[in-house]
């Protein structure tokens, strides 16, 4: 597997410096302990020697430029065997920015949302962040290179997220196919603890965790604990909406959902307000380009999220075909780990239980889920008089950090005008 | 009237107990430890410190012999036993009294009585048989420990059948001396013994000492217990004893032949039990099996809300292990996210001459778990450091797992391998492999240059021999 060549700190407190000089050129050979390229750091120019052996097979970052973040991707070395075709299936071909190069937008998929990462197979790509620096033992760097497991791949239990040993042994007893869904769907054959005696307080049974579910619990309390949250309500008119999709229904085999209708809806806001498709990362605002559209899906075996990716992009009848086929291979555990990890933007939709309105937690990295109510029929005032009218509230959970306040209503506001005149939606 | 619903009640203040109580108090929970005895439990009162303040005089003392091979001269080299004893009670004391200190330093309330668990959330602390208060907290952290475990026939009568509670704090040197278990807790009072001159004989059912160490390890100890003059009978189990006066007839059958040992005094250390009884267990969903409390990797009994630790739980019996699981207890109630306890990056120490210590897997139970390993051994003899102290008699062995060079286990006997450990467990903690073990600069000139050895060994590297 191709090897990053990553920005060195070369100093305790160094946190960027100048690729000053590539001492070898892409095709060199270099053997451990060559001096690959001179690095300027505040303090003084200072040679960056080679730890792997192979051949340079790829600069990333140019001779002179300066202010490179330490452990930013700055070339890629291959091992033996391997030509420059193997880059191109190694994440790290995405060239990134400088961090010095301010706002420049990352092109960077964003880390998997709430699922277990796959093991990376030679055709999906690790979807994280790259660029940042992989934490594990030595003991489990040397297991998962000799298995041929991506570390990125991988999330850490030990202190800090470290990766540790056990990490790299459970990513190799999963099967490469298998979804999360999946692989916890084969556990529950564990059985529930007896219930024992109510001798004191009240009787209760234990079910193992499954391994989604520990996923699932872990990202979820990280989330509520370490991202702002703020929360803005909305009322939302839909019985144009209601009547639009009547017709269309009418006249299509396509059976057309209102959640079809929100999931364009949303997409198509967040096009006219493209502040609200972001995440927060400690070094940058990461700004997306793509609007991916995360689903809630409520499975036997837990929530999990598959995307309708360029949702701006797609059609009601392409987002509703696609929908139906994701919710269902989701409930089979059959997703594929690219179609529910990632996604910039996240949906959640009680309505279909009654619920008139809930605050839902943000799915990291994301900025932003917009958690919807059912579609009732209520008392409201139109010009002045009392009338019926069907009324869906909305909530949206923002990260505070990268989207503010008006931001957030100014996105209601897009949206607004998207759902109670969906005409527009059609455009 | 005090203050008496808490955030944490522990009851019992071992190594266990009194590290929970700090740690919550650190956390910001009201805090009460529970204890009927003494501050510090067993390791600091009966067990760890007092026993390390007598081998410490033993040491000493063999030193003071052999000061003619340092070239220097000693005369009328004798020691005083009641004044040994008394160093040892001293240093327990000054202990116990650090941990009052403690404690209320860090505003733990503390209860003198023993505590027994009166229904969800509540605790009754008993002095004499009277109530002397009802305590109530969300979470409950038993932490009783245990004690000697006694052996049909073998039942301490205090004046020649000992546990470890009467051989702490003898009146009179046993001139001969019978020990039952070669435990740790066997082998360091035999070890102390005999260095004072009794004539010291132990017996052990497994077929070698210090069974749960590596088997060369056991081996090279049994071979330097017996140049010191001590009589070691493995795969021997004692059948009887006869008391008559001020001597114990002891039976001992191996190998189907029958021996009859006279001595003055017998220690009986095979192994522990846990104290489960007068907690208040019964009518409880908490589970007792072989005298400990059931417990998941959280430190979780049957019961929501009550936790145990240390010797009360399990296995290993080990001070540093109560601690350490008194901290992940504690925390996980905090709300933190502590690790679960791997025990096989749990250090053992033997502080008999010459020390023992142990961490991770013996060879032979890796090999049983089907690792393929690479073995290294280094002697005392090749190291600089050993043989200016006059303490050339050692060894360490290093264990790794061929296929990934994981260290899987690391077993030292020499001078100052109880100290010398720590950097394996370091390493294994770390998750390191034997690249960063070989890479780390040992200072020169020590006794850690062997554990560096053992690593190169292993790999066909070895300097020094
Ligand atoms: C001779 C000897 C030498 C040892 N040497 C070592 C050594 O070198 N290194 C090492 O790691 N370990 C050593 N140990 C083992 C070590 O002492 C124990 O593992 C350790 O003390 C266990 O700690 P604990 O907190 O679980 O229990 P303990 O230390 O046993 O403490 C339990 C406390 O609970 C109190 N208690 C019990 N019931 C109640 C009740 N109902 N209410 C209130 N209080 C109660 C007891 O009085 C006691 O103070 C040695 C043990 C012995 C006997």
């Amino acid at each position: 597997m191709p090897i990053n060549l990553l920005m060195p700190a070369l100093s305790p407190t160094m946190t960027e410096g100048k690729l000053s000089k590539w001492v070898k050129k892409e095709g060199d050979k270099v053997k451990s302990g060559d001096v690959i390229a001179e690095i300027e750091t505040d303090k003084a120019t200072m040679e960056f020697e080679a730890v792997d052996e192979g051949t340079l097979g790829k600069i990333l970052i140019a001779e002179g430029t300066e202010g490179v973040a330490v452990n930013t991707p700055i070339g890629i070395i291959l091992e033996e065997g391997e030509d420059a075709s193997a880059i191109k299936a190694a994440p790290a071909a995405a060239a990134p920015a400088p961090a010095a190069a301010a706002p420049a937008p990352v092109a960077a998929a964003p880390a998997p949302v709430a699922a277990a990462p796959a093991p990376a197979a030679a055709s999906a790509p690790a979807p994280v962040a790259h660029g940042d620096r992989v934490f594990a033992t030595p003991l489990a760097k040397r297991i998962a290179k000799d298995a041929g497991i991506d570390l990125k791949s991988i999330s850490g239990s030990g202190p800090h997220g470290r990766i540790v040993k056990a990490d790299v042994e459970q990513a190799q007893s999963r099967p490469a196919a298998a979804a999360p869904a999946a692989a916890s769907a084969a556990a529950p054959a564990a059985k529930p603890a007896a219930a024992p005696a109510p001798a004191w307080g009240p009787a209760y049974e234990e079910v193992p965790l499954s391994s989604m579910r520990k996923v699932i619990a872990r990202r979820l309390t990280e989330a509520k604990q370490t991202v702002p949250h703020f929360y803005l309500t909305i009322d939302y008119k839909l019985d144009a909406l209601l009547a639009l999709r009547s017709q269309l229904n009418a006249k299509s085999d396509t059976k057309l959902s209102v959640n079809d209708f929100i999931i364009r809806a949303s997409a198509l806001a967040l096009k006219k307000v493209p502040a609200a498709n972001a995440s927060f990362t400690e070094t940058a605002l990461r700004m997306y380009k793509d609007i991916d559209i995360s689903v809630a899906v409520a499975t036997p075996s837990g929530l999990i999220t598959p995307i309708i990716k360029h949702a701006d992009q797609k059609g009601l009848a392409q987002i509703s075909a696609e929908m139906k086929d994701l919710a269902s291979r989701a409930k089979d555990g059959k997703l594929k780990p690219e179609e529910f990890q990632g996604g910039t933007f996240s949906i959640s939709n009680l309505g279909m239980f009654g619920i008139k309105d809930f605050a839902a937690i943000i799915n990291p990295p994301q900025g932003c889920i917009l958690a919807v109510g059912a579609g009732e029929q209520r008392p409201v005032v139109v010009d002045g008089a009392l009338a019926v009218a069907t009324v869906m509230s909305c909530t949206l959970s923002v990260d505070h950090r990268v989207v503010d306040g008006a931001v957030g209503a100014e996105y209601l506001a897009a949206l607004k005008g998207l759902i109670e005149d969906p005409i527009t939606m059609m455009l | 009237m005090s203050d008496t619903s808490f955030d944490l009640i522990v009851v019992g203040s071992g190594p266990g107990g009194y590290v929970a109580a700090i740690r919550a108090a650190q956390l910001g929970l009201k805090t009460a430890v529970v204890e009927r005895e003494h501050l510090g439990g067993i390791c600091l009162n009966w067990g760890c410190i007092p026993t390390k303040a007598l081998l410490r005089s033993a040491e000493v003392y063999r030193n003071m012999q052999h000061a003619a091979s340092y070239g220097l001269a000693a005369t009328g080299i004798s020691y005083d036993l009641p004044k040994v004893v008394e160093r040892s009670r001293k240093v327990a004391n000054q202990l116990s009294a650090g941990v009052k200190g403690l404690l209320k330093k860090n505003k733990v309330t503390v209860f003198d009585g023993a505590g027994k668990l009166a229904g969800a959330g509540k605790v009754t602390v008993s002095k004499n048989g009277a109530t002397v208060a009802d305590l109530t907290a969300k979470n409950i952290i038993l932490a009783t420990g245990a004690r000697a475990r006694v052996l049909p026939g073998l039942e301490p009568d205090g004046k020649l059948v000992w546990t470890y509670k009467e051989a702490l704090v003898p009146n009179t040197m046993p001139k001969r001396l019978l020990v039952v278990g070669s435990g740790a807790i066997g082998i360091e009072f035999a070890s102390f013994f005999n260095a004072l001159g009794s004539d010291v004989t132990v017996v052990e059912v497994m077929d070698r000492v210090l069974p749960v160490e590596d088997e060369e390890i056991s081996a090279f100890a049994k071979k330097s217990f017996e140049k010191q003059g001590m009589k070691i009978r493995t795969s021997a189990a004692v059948k009887g004893l006869k008391k008559a006066g001020e001597e114990v007839t002891v039976t001992v059958e191996a190998g189907g032949k029958t021996e009859e040992i006279v001595v003055d005094s017998v220690i009986v250390a095979a192994g522990i039990v846990g104290n489960v009884e007068g907690i208040g267990l019964e009518g409880t969903r908490i589970k007792v099996e072989k005298t400990h409390v059931v417990i998941n990797e959280w430190g979780e009994t049957g019961e929501p809300g009550v936790y145990a630790i240390g010797d009360l739980a399990g296995p290993p019996w080990l001070a540093h292990k109560a601690s350490h699981e008194a901290i992940i207890v504690v925390e996980k109630i905090a709300g933190k996210h502590p690790h679960p306890l791997n025990t096989l990056n749990i250090p053992g120490c033997t502080y008999c001459h010459p020390q023992v210590a142990s961490v991770g897997l013996t060879e032979k139970k890796a090999k049983e778990l089907g690792y393929e390993l690479k073995v290294g051994h280094f002697p005392f003899i090749g190291n600089g450091k050993a043989i200016a102290l006059g303490e050339a008699e050692g060894m360490v062995k290093s264990v790794f797992d061929a296929k990934t060079g994981e260290l899987l286990g690391a077993h030292m006997i020499g001078a100052e391998v109880t100290e010398l450990i720590q950097g394996y467990t370091v390493g294994k903690t770390l998750e390191t492999t034997e690249a960063e073990l070989m890479e780390t600069v040992f200072p020169h000139p020590t006794l850690s240059e062997t554990m560096h050895e053992a690593v190169l060994d292993a790999y066909g590297r070895v300097i020094h021999f």
